[in-house]
């Protein structure tokens, strides 16, 4: 019989996990879903960011969150630059499909194995005092390293929300994904567009990666597992839509949450993959697709 | 594209042109097999068949690989995934009835081959980059099943004892070089005949245009089944003989990372369009990350696989030998 203390407890694991989930899922919502870039390699960027975070926090002592603060413009710069190769050597050619693939196949190994030659196979982790804290109401106890990465994460999305849809940048980039030549042809110029959205998911990632570091300990490789989970929510949430990614971001981290603790953990990684196989074969357009 | 008779079966005569096509590449791998092993006795060196037989099984994984990617331009990054299908066949086998290891590769091939048959069918219907991650997310599923599965091992492990080998070999090791060698001959034939076949035609026109392939009255979907089944069974087979080559099995090793990466970069280096393409890849790469890892380390041939990736999909989209055929003619 399953007690309901356990499965309650499960739920709101999930559901921090769902906040934090969004904030890594949103870039590739942007990158994928509407730029059409298959950056496969965002989940790299997102240890990279974690490993900025940790490389700040032991060296100066800077919080993790202030630290991805600081890394976003670099991040975004990044981004943009990162972009612009990726369009002068493929996307103008409309060589993106294969190509493009194998790319950034390639820059998540670069990346990857960087991280590894730089700060070796250990775990590493953060510090800053709200971590080992935990609210506790009753019996259901809220550590503040999860509640964090998923206030964090939900502010994220919504900046964004907000900056989509208020902004004259953002409806351009919204434009830029319904159909690029049209906005070519009211003047504006879909690269430059795609280029400042592409460093904005870019930037995501690695805040995104700060709240990684504050949730649990990082090593290099533990990214290939969110190369799932990001596609994952991106297809389940409809590609283009944010409050999708959002929705779709609370169902996995539900989901594995409550897979963790009734089936044991060695299980969770397949939840994710597990849902997206199911997305693709039923309802390839997502729950929120046109 | 060649005005072929789409419907002439691939093998009804023998005549000069299939003796060109099929005996004389025959021959030659039976030389260099012989060579290889005249060579390999004069070494009497056991990590030159380590580092061979590695190279080999690349030369298989490249090229069944490239079935699929190269000539239909559908990326499996999956590869880890119907490697390791191949190599708990094996496992499942020693643990069970222990059949001889060519029985067991055929099975190997098949499980594998049935199972790209059907991620195909499910997925191959989507858009190119879907099947990618689905294939992605197949892998890890897999992944995860054999991390639970405890017959085989778990998250633990297995080791594996070596059998016997056949009077002819002699020692193990030369066996599994011998096995492999019959493999990766058997996978470039089979690609090359694929590559000059209705098949490879029509998956060609698929990877230039596949509304335009599907218009002209190409069964686009059925000749992605079928590479995606040829693909997968090759892969397959060349993870059977594997817990014997390393001994000691785990979900780590058999979902190696190193392979999946390497299957893909090397027909990109080597050039995707042809068979010769992942055999010179995955020949020059292979040996490239055999002295690397030897003499600087694991990590950094890693990394050199990546950038090498990076580099040619980059500046030489058509690989070693679209830069072989530019520099031989200009006009090509």
């Amino acid at each position: 019989m399953v007690s309901p203390e356990l499965f309650f407890n499960a739920l709101l694991t999930g559901m921090f996990l769902g906040g934090f989930y969004a904030a890594v899922s949103v870039g590739i919502t942007i990158a994928f879903g509407m730029l059409d870039i298959v950056n496969i390699a965002h989940p790299a960027f997102i240890m990279l960011g974690a490993f900025i975070a940790y490389y700040l926090n032991s060296t100066f002592g800077i919080d993790p969150l202030l630290a991805s603060l600081i890394a976003v413009v670099p991040a975004f710069l990044g981004g943009r630059l990162f972009y612009k190769i990726y369009y002068y050597a493929f996307e103008r050619h409309g060589e993106e499909s294969l190509q493009g693939l194998a790319f950034f196949f390639g820059i998540l190994f670069i990346v990857e194995v960087g991280l590894l030659l730089v700060f070796g196979v250990d775990y590493r982790f953060v510090e800053a005092n709200y971590i080992r804290k935990t609210i506790e109401f009753g019996y259901v106890a809220l550590p503040l390293r999860l509640v964090i990465p998923m206030l964090a994460g939900l502010a994220i999305v919504a900046a964004i929300q907000i900056f989509t849809s208020r902004t004259f940048l953002g409806r351009a980039i919204l434009a830029v994904s319904q159909d690029p030549g049209a906005l070519r042809m009211v003047g504006g110029n879909p690269v430059r567009v795609k280029e400042i959205a592409f460093g904005l998911s870019i930037a995501t990632a690695v805040v995104a990666g700060a709240l990684l570091i504050i949730i649990q300990p990082v090593e290099p490789s533990l990214g290939r597992e969110y190369i799932g989970r990001v596609f994952a929510i991106c297809v389940l949430g409809g590609m283009t839509s944010l409050s999708g990614t959002v929705v779709a971001s609370f169902i996995v981290g539900i989901a594995e949450a409550l897979t963790t603790t009734f089936g044991g953990p060695a299980w969770a990684p397949a939840v994710a993959f597990g849902l997206l196989i199911l997305t693709l074969i039923v309802r390839p357009e997502g729950i929120f697709g046109r | 594209m060649n005005a072929t008779n789409p419907t002439a079966p691939i093998l009804v005569t023998i005549s000069g042109r299939r003796v060109r096509r099929y005996l004389i590449p025959a021959t030659a791998s039976v030389l260099i097999a012989l060579l290889g092993f005249a060579l390999l006795d004069w070494i009497s060196f056991e990590y030159a068949y380590i580092a061979t037989y590695t190279i080999l099984q690349y030369v298989v994984l490249a090229t069944a690989w490239n079935i699929l990617g190269g000539y239909a331009g559908y990326v499996n990054f999956g590869v880890a995934g119907f490697f390791a299908l191949g190599v708990y066949t094996s496992v499942f086998n020693y643990k069970t009835l222990q059949l001889p290891l060519p029985v067991v590769i055929i099975i190997a091939g098949f499980i594998a081959g049935v199972v790209g048959l059907g991620m195909g069918y499910l997925t191959l219907r989507l858009r190119g980059v879907f099947f990618s991650i689905a294939t992605l997310a197949f892998a890890i599923v897999l992944n995860t099943v054999f991390n639970n599965w405890h017959f085989v091992g778990g998250a633990r492990g297995v080791s594996v004892l070596r059998p016997d080998a056949p009077e002819f070999f002699g020692t193990y090791p030369r066996y599994l070089f011998g096995v492999m060698f019959a493999l990766a001959i058997a996978a470039v034939l089979i690609a090359r005949a694929v590559e000059y076949s209705w098949l490879g035609r029509g998956l060609a026109s698929i990877r230039d245009d596949e509304v335009a392939a599907e218009c002209s009255g190409i069964p686009a979907l059925r000749l992605k089944l079928i590479a995606a089944t040829i693909s997968g069974g090759l892969i397959g087979m060349a993870g059977a003989p594997f817990p014997f080559f390393i001994t000691y099995v785990d979900p780590a090793s058999a979902f190696n990372l190193t392979i999946a990466v390497n299957t893909v970069a090397m027909p990109v280096i080597g050039g995707l369009t042809s068979w010769i393409g992942p055999v010179i890849g995955a020949i020059l790469l292979g040996a490239l990350q055999q002295i690397t890892t030897v003499t600087i380390s694991s990590a950094l041939s890693l990394m050199l696989v990546g950038v090498l990736l990076v580099t040619f999909v980059a500046l030489a989209p058509r690989g070693i030998i679209g830069v072989v055929k530019s520099l031989r003619g200009p006009a090509a």
